[in-house]
């Protein structure tokens, strides 16, 4: 799976769950209010399950997960450290 | 279940914000609380009870339920680390460590109280309170956290009606601070004023309500919700359009369709059964939409699927 595909596969995964919204590779999901508690529940298990990491408590950072570019980057480096 | 969603609540703080002193019967021990039911709000109840230095009992005879609990409890722990920062929040293996994920009613039997979190089935409840009243110790409380069955008919199927109190606590639990709390007829003030001492432990304050179905939350949420899916069905306006009147128009938190995906749509469609059952006014009739997307297995955040796809 490309970098590409992975940008895509989240973007469409956010799209789906936060209506009414266009969101560009490097916005600030969380920052901009799009999203609360209850959806990083659901942020969290979706990068579980779709792509097959495991993340752990010290990669609970929102500098991982705070936008489109960083949680790709965060699900590569976790693939080629496995 | 529900969620208040928007507008301004009044709040009634609750009493007794601190614990009584240990010498009075009326001392809270972190250790007796039971939960019954493994389902999103027993277990968020249990999650809440735990991160406030609680050690529950969670109950559920379907092990497989509690499989699950204990995979939700952690992902939300993670998330709230994720959100609030990991050092602001205990690491989830603590959290989960002090909760008892059980399938033996007989550790309930030095339980101070129990928070019932059953399917809302009066038959279910009918048979896990006489369990309940047979296991639990004289003086333990029940709280029934339904959303929409007469608490003084809950009490009559115990020998305790004075103890038996509902506590409609709002998903996901441990984020919302306000549990609408409802006297049943028999319930006594002492009951009441126990409970909230136990929910201000919990950091949550108390809208003490009167005994009708679907007390004040439900009675008008989910006409409305019910409202709303009769605009789909006659295709009105698509479910985006529904919420975003509601939370553009009217400033909600979240409009009728995503409350109903995030409460459940098995749950809307029960509460909503109760209702026509109880009060006898076909104005609650479940619309035919909503039964279908039950059937179809169509329940909203829960199945990944509702009003909007969660895949």
């Amino acid at each position: 799976m490309t970098s590409q595909d992975t940008r895509g596969q989240i973007r469409s995964y956010l799209e789906r769950v936060i209506q009414n919204a266009e969101i560009e590779d490097d916005d600030d999901i969380f920052e901009n209010g799009f999203v609360n508690s209850l959806f990083a529940v659901e942020l969290v298990a979706f990068t579980e399950n779709t792509f097959g990491i495991e993340v752990e408590d010290e990669d609970l950072d929102l500098a991982n997960f705070n936008s489109i570019d960083a949680l790709a980057g965060f699900i590569e480096r976790k693939r080629a450290a496995a | 279940m529900g969620i208040a969603s928007g507008g301004r609540r009044r709040r009634r703080q609750a009493v007794a914000p601190t614990r009584p002193p240990a010498s009075t019967e009326m001392a809270l021990s972190k250790s007796r609380v039971g939960v019954i039911g493994a389902g999103v709000m027993g277990t968020g109840v249990a999650q809440d009870l735990a991160q406030n230095g609680f050690e529950p009992i969670l109950l559920d005879t379907a092990e497989a339920a509690l499989d699950k609990a204990r995979r939700s409890v952690r992902q939300a722990i993670r998330a709230q680390a994720l959100v609030q920062g990991a050092g602001q929040r205990e690491p989830a293996a603590a959290v989960l460590g002090r909760i008892t994920f059980t399938g033996d009613s007989g550790l309930l039997r030095a339980a101070d109280f129990v928070i019932e979190n059953a399917t809302e089935d009066i038959a279910v409840k009918r048979t896990i309170y006489a369990e309940l009243d047979r296991v639990c110790p004289a003086p333990c409380i029940f709280i029934a956290n339904t959303s929409c069955i007469p608490i003084t008919r809950l009490g009559a199927f115990t020998g305790r009606p004075q103890q038996v109190i509902g506590g409609h606590f709002m998903n996901p639990v441990p984020l919302k601070k306000t549990v609408e709390m409802i006297p049943g007829v028999h319930t006594a003030p002492e009951t009441l004023e126990k409970t909230e001492a136990l929910m201000a432990e919990l950091g949550k304050a108390c809208v003490v309500v009167g005994d009708s179905p679907g007390f004040v939350s439900n009675r008008v949420l989910m006409l409305t919700v019910n409202e709303a899916i009769f605009l789909i069905q006659e295709s009105v306006a698509a479910p985006k359009d529904v919420d975003e009147v509601f939370r553009s128009c009217m400033g909600h938190t979240m409009g009728p369709l995503e409350t109903a995906d995030l409460i459940g749509l098995d749950t809307i469609l029960n509460s909503l059964r109760v209702l026509h059952d109880e009060l006898g006014d076909p104005k609650f009739r479940p619309c035919a939409l909503l039964t279908k997307m039950v059937d179809a297995g169509q329940l909203g955040r829960k199945s990944g699927r509702g009003f909007y796809s969660y895949a």
